[in-house]
This record gives structure tokens, C-alpha cells and sequence, in this order.
């Protein structure tokens, strides 16, 4: 019992006086896990809506694969994105390994499936004559894209929250292609992992405490987005 | 209002991706000086040429070093106090990949990593007669020492040979927790074992975490077990340990440290330069210095001594 009280004491210390430079390595997370959930969002709908709006063969197996994408164990991603991108790996020459670069590309991998398939489904669910209505009012294709994913925009916030958390709480990934280098790729997960195999556990419930912090401060923004939505 | 919450909402994911972009393309530069390693590198073999560190860093090609190298140098915290320093120096960015000596050399010989600090000498000079390690340098040691919890069920407290005590465990069945990672302490482990001539593989009393120092301290103490360690990450983890320290002193229990960098020549990627400027770093007289007093002042006594220059066959534990 002491290990909780004293350390929830001393993390809440941590986190005023910023110790540990526990809000140095929060920021570098929010940065690594923002930029792969943009790139996914970007990816997410390019394919979302290729494979949600047009009939071809293979359909069907393009969802499944999608769906199994949402499901990628992390360190699965993390051990081939690395290998990938080991100096003996085939895009060594890129020197991206242990970089934050080669985190956001891989939690990119873990986010964008997460991302796609919330897009793929909210515009599958679209009112199937939305698209030829827009069509015959006289819309561009440009312009049907957007007005369509205005209309699906609460589900795609799902998506995007859906991904960030994602990308936000895996650890593997980031472990094996980042490295945890103090100052350079040292996130939330990878940090917090770090201390408890020290016996350092104040600085490590501080982190905990931060990231739950911001998911929970991610969900009641986009959850209030969607509320004053569905009121209006 | 609804209008400015979602601009809003697209502004911050628009500043991510280009802060991405950005980030990348950063990377993308330190690329392109790739054919400068090779033409530099190609040149420096000998830890002389490497003493005047070159003021204009880009004609050098790239900044960043990967050390790849066991757990106790992280753990311990020295890392913390050199690494600084060295980038301070140099003006190199190391990169420091804190993993099992096996794993390190692993790295090592893929062209994964630029310089080796590691301590499991035999695997070393594998390495170094494969010719993928060169400019292999002694750096410093410390001792393993067996510990376990205070009941010490074995009862193997001032036991002086450390494969007697590993038998007495053996015998009791009590439990004991090994690394399990092909560490250079687990390497030291299983020699011990081979020199008991037993073999604890796959008793239920022998656990395998396969993962670093501090962290098996940790299984061990919650499991009130005991395990092989060496003092330098014991004595940095001790305040969070309940564990004690029951055999050491055994010449069996030495543990010496080794610097060496990866041949460039063998791999086009591997930053010469930057390699062998961490081994004359760590052999050089100031950061011996410091290793000699690192910890001295937290733990009353060194985590490890330095021997750079030493002729290693009279090196004795202690």
C-alpha cells in the first residue's frame, strides 16, 4: 500500500516540478502520435473512400484485410518496420532507424488500418442516394468528397480518436524502432517501461497519470464536438 | 462556434503532418551525406588519426553515432554522466542502444551499430577475428556477485566459490532467476553453471526473464529469489531492492568491459569516424577519470574501476 500512496504523492510532485522531464517526453509523444495519426487520417480516407465508394472485384477482401490491419499487434509492426529499416535492412541507407521519423512511420502503420477501416465503414453507412443526389445537383468530384466526409465527419472523429489512442499507447513499435533515447525518442510508453524496470515507480505512474491524462482530454473534446453536433 | 472548433480540430492535424513532413525531411538530409562516411571512413583505422576533432562537423559526414551496448552501463546511470559529454567533445549525436552484450554484438556484426561497449570477452574476440570488430579496447570491470534474499534459503551467505553456491541453489531448488537474454551476464551465468557441471535449464525453480539487469533485480526481488548480478547495477538499484549481497570475491565472478567500434570497411553505412572516436573517448584519460569516481559519492564506493592501458592478464577482481 505505501508503494501507492507515496508514489502517487511523489508522481503528482513529478508532475509540477516537470522531473524526470516527464512533460518534455509527454510532448514528444503527443508530437510522434499526432503527426502518425494525421498521415493516417490523409491515408485513411484515400482508401476509406476508394474502397467504400466504388463496386469492384475483391471488394469484400479488401474490407477483410483492412479489418485484420486494425487488429496488427504492435510489435509485430515494430520487428518489420525495424528490420526495414536497419542499416542491413533495405531502406538502411535512409539512416532512419532510431529516429522519431521511423516512430511516426511505424505507429503510421499501426493507426492508419485503425483509421481506414472507421472511414470505410461511416461512409459505407452514408444514405446510399447522398452521393448520386450531390451528383445531379451538379457537384464535382472534388466537391462530392468533401461533402461527403462533412456529413460523415462525427464517425471520422471516432476515427481519429480511435487511431491516435492506437498510436499513443503502443509500445513495442516505438521501443524497437526508436530506440527510447533519452532526448531523442523517448515517449510516454517507452519511458514508463523504463523506470518500473529501474524500481523507479514514482516517475513512472507521473507518466501513466499524464497519459491517461490526455486520452481522457482527447475523448471529452471530440466526445463535445459530437454532442453539440447531435444537438444542433 | 461549431464552424471554429472543427478548423480548429483540421489546423492542429495540418501543423502535425507538416511537422512530420518536416521531421522527415530533416532525416532525408543526414542521408545524402552517406557517400562522405564511405570516403572518410575508409581512411581512419588507427585511434590517433581521431584526436583532433575536425571543427567544421560536416565535412565528417554523419553526426550520429549507434552505440549498441549491454544494459548495466544504462542502468547504472553512467551512460547518463558520459554521453553528454562525448556529444559536448565531439559534436556527434550518440545514439545509445541499451541491450544484451549478445544482442549488441548481434547488432555489431549486422553493421547495426558503429561502436560495441560490451562485456563477454570470449564473443568479443569472435567478433574481432571474424574481422567485423576492430580497435578493441579494454575499458574497465567490476565483479558479478550472487545475491538473493536475506533468509537465504540456500544457505549460501560468505560462500567463496560461486560455482559451491550455485550448487547449493541447485540442490535446495530454490529459486533463481537468470537473465535468459544471451547477455554478457548471462553468458557468465551459464559458465558458472557448466563449471558446477550442472544444468538447470528447465527446472521449475529456474526462471528466465530475458530481460536487462535492473529489471531482473526487480523479478528477483519480488520472487525472493536469487540472482546473478553485476555490482554495478546492484549497487545502483539497491535502494529499491530488498536483496542482499550473499557471494562475491570469486575470480570466477570478474567482469571486464570492452570498447570496441565496427569496421567500416566491411559496411557501407557504419560511421567509422564516429566509432573510433567513442573508443578513444572512453580509453582517454578524463573519462577514465570519471568512471573512476562514478558513483562514489551515492554509493561510497565505485561501480566500476577503470583499467584502460592495463594489460589484462593481470587484472584480479575486486
Amino acid at each position: 500500500m505505501d508503494l501507492i500512496w507515496d508514489g502517487l504523492g511523489e508522481a503528482i510532485r513529478i508532475i509540477r516540478t516537470g522531473d524526470y522531464s516527464v512533460w518534455e517526453i509527454a510532448v514528444r509523444s503527443i508530437l510522434v502520435s499526432g503527426s502518425a495519426t494525421a498521415i493516417s487520417l490523409f491515408l485513411g480516407i484515400m482508401v476509406g473512400s476508394l474502397i467504400a465508394f466504388n463496386q469492384f472485384p475483391g471488394r469484400n477482401l479488401a474490407f477483410s484485410l483492412v479489418n485484420t490491419g486494425m487488429g496488427l499487434p504492435p510489435v509485430v509492426v515494430g520487428l518489420i518496420v525495424a528490420i526495414m529499416l536497419w542499416r542491413s535492412g533495405p531502406l538502411g541507407e535512409l539512416r532512419l532507424i532510431y529516429t522519431p521519423a521511423a516512430m511516426v512511420v511505424a505507429q503510421t502503420v499501426i493507426a492508419a488500418p485503425i483509421v481506414t477501416g472507421f472511414t470505410a465503414a461511416a461512409l459505407r453507412n452514408l444514405h446510399p442516394q447522398l452521393r448520386s443526389q450531390l451528383y445531379g445537383l451538379g457537384a464535382s468530384r472534388l466537391q462530392m468528397l468533401w461533402l461527403v466526409l462533412w456529413e460523415a465527419k462525427l464517425p471520422l472523429l471516432a476515427a481519429v480518436m480511435a487511431g491516435f489512442g492506437g498510436a499513443i499507447s503502443e509500445i513495442g513499435a516505438s521501443q524497437m524502432v526508436g530506440g527510447n533515447l533519452a532526448g531523442e525518442t523517448r515517449v510516454m510508453t517507452t519511458s514508463i517501461m523504463l523506470q518500473v524496470s529501474r524500481g523507479e515507480f514514482a516517475p513512472a505512474i507521473a507518466l501513466s497519470l499524464i497519459l491517461l491524462a490526455l486520452i481522457f482530454i482527447v475523448n471529452l473534446i471530440l466526445t463535445t464536438v459530437q454532442q453539440q453536433e447531435r444537438r444542433s | 462556434m461549431r464552424r471554429w472548433i472543427w478548423t480548429g480540430l483540421l489546423a492542429v492535424l495540418a501543423i502535425l503532418a507538416m511537422l512530420a513532413v518536416v521531421g522527415c525531411g530533416g532525416e532525408e538530409e543526414t542521408a545524402t551525406q552517406t557517400p562522405q562516411v564511405q570516403a572518410t571512413a575508409a581512411v581512419t583505422q588507427t585511434p590517433q588519426g581521431q584526436a583532433t576533432p575536425t571543427p567544421t562537423p560536416v565535412v565528417r559526414g554523419p553526426k550520429d553515432v549507434i552505440l549498441a551496448t549491454t544494459t548495466s552501463t544504462q542502468d547504472t546511470g553512467l551512460l547518463d554522466v558520459l554521453v553528454p559529454i562525448f556529444e559536448e567533445q565531439t559534436d556527434y549525436n550518440l545514439k545509445v542502444i541499451a541491450v544484451g552484450s549478445g544482442q549488441a554484438l548481434a547488432m555489431g556484426e549486422r553493421g547495426d551499430a558503429d561502436a560495441l561497449l560490451v562485456h563477454a570477452p570470449s564473443s568479443e574476440l569472435d567478433l574481432v577475428n571474424k574481422g567485423v570488430a576492430i580497435n578493441r579496447q579494454l575499458v574497465m570491470h567490476n565483479d558479478f556477485i550472487i545475491v538473493g534474499p536475506t533468509g537465504d534459503p540456500a544457505g549460501i551467505k560468505g560462500m567463496t566459490s560461486a560455482a559451491d553456491a550455485l550448487t547449493a541453489i541447485y540442490n535446495k531448488g530454490a529459486t533463481f532467476v537468470s537473465r535468459g537474454d544471451d547477455s554478457g551476464t548471462h553468458k557468465a551465468e551459464k559458465a558458472l553453471w557448466t563449471k558446477a557441471g550442472l544444468d538447470p535449464a528447465g527446472k521449475s525453480w529456474y526462471e528466465q526473464t530475458g530481460q536487462g539487469m535492473a529489471a531482473t533485480l526487480q523479478v528477483a526481488n519480488q520472487k525472493n529469489a536469487y540472482t546473478l548480478a553485476d555490482r554495478g547495477t546492484y549497487l545502483s538499484q539497491q535502494e529499491n531492492l530488498e536483496l542482499v549481497v550473499l557471494v562475491e570475491g570469486d575470480p570466477a565472478l570478474f567482469n571486464v568491459y570492452h570498447v570496441m567500434q565496427v569496421d567500416p570497411e566491411k559496411f557501407d553505412l557504419v560511421n567509422g569516424p564516429g566509432g573510433a572516436a567513442f573508443v578513444d573517448f572512453m580509453i582517454s584519460d578524463a573519462t577514465q577519470a570519471i568512471i573512476k569516481d562514478f558513483g562514489v559519492d551515492k554509493f561510497g564506493q565505485p561501480l566500476f574501476i577503470p583499467d584502460a592501458g592495463k594489460d589484462e592478464s593481470q587484472l584480479t577482481p575486486g
